[in-house]
């Protein structure tokens, strides 16, 4: 059952308040997106620590249901 | 995770400088993801070990909670999980990986 891009952003928005996001649908299957997260509550973690907060916001559907997610973090400039 | 499967993966992240968990192998990739960092190992010219996931699905599954890491490639050095796909890639493109390769003391024949 694949992901739609509305969801993903409004599961990473809601654990993740401030964030701004963007999502890319790579391949129209529902099943391959980009997305860009960029949040000040990232400042201080490492890119690993901020890769799994966004990945727990997805409340372990990443590598199941939605097989591929590329995945940039950022700080607000 | 049982015993067995955690300490196999102990061994395997413990006893190489630069290992990859990955789908399929460097010459016969079978995941986009997979390939990528294996390209960026290649352009590093850093020596690496690679364990194939999709002949081991206890590993692959198991590597998963090693790392607190939902998804497979899954690059270490020197025993430390380093990432996926996307953040080997940033970390290349931001120097940070050779960095890393060079702080860690690992051998860069190339």
């Amino acid at each position: 059952m694949p992901m739609a891009a509305d969801d993903i952003a409004g599961m990473i928005q809601a654990a993740i308040p401030d964030a701004q996001i963007e999502i890319k649908d790579l391949a129209g299957d529902g099943n391959h997106y980009a997305a860009k997260v960029v949040s000040e509550s990232f400042r201080g973690m490492s890119r690993v620590k901020q890769h799994q907060t966004v990945y727990a916001a997805l409340g372990g559907r990443m590598g199941g249901v939605l097989h591929a997610l590329q995945l940039t973090t950022a700080l607000p400039n | 995770m049982s015993e067995d499967v955690q300490s196999r993966i102990a061994t395997l992240v413990g006893d190489n400088d630069v290992v990859l968990f990955m789908k399929g192998t460097p010459l016969f990739p079978q995941c986009g993801f997979s390939s990528r960092a294996i390209a960026i190992l290649e352009h590093l010219g850093v020596a690496y070990e690679t364990v194939d996931v999709l002949q081991d699905q206890e590993i692959r599954q198991g590597i998963k909670e090693f790392s607190d890491w939902p998804t497979i490639p899954q690059l270490y050095v020197k025993g430390e999980f380093v990432g996926g796909s996307d953040i080997m890639m940033e970390m290349y493109e931001a120097g940070e990986l050779a960095q890393l390769l060079t702080d860690q003391n690992v051998a860069r024949p190339a």
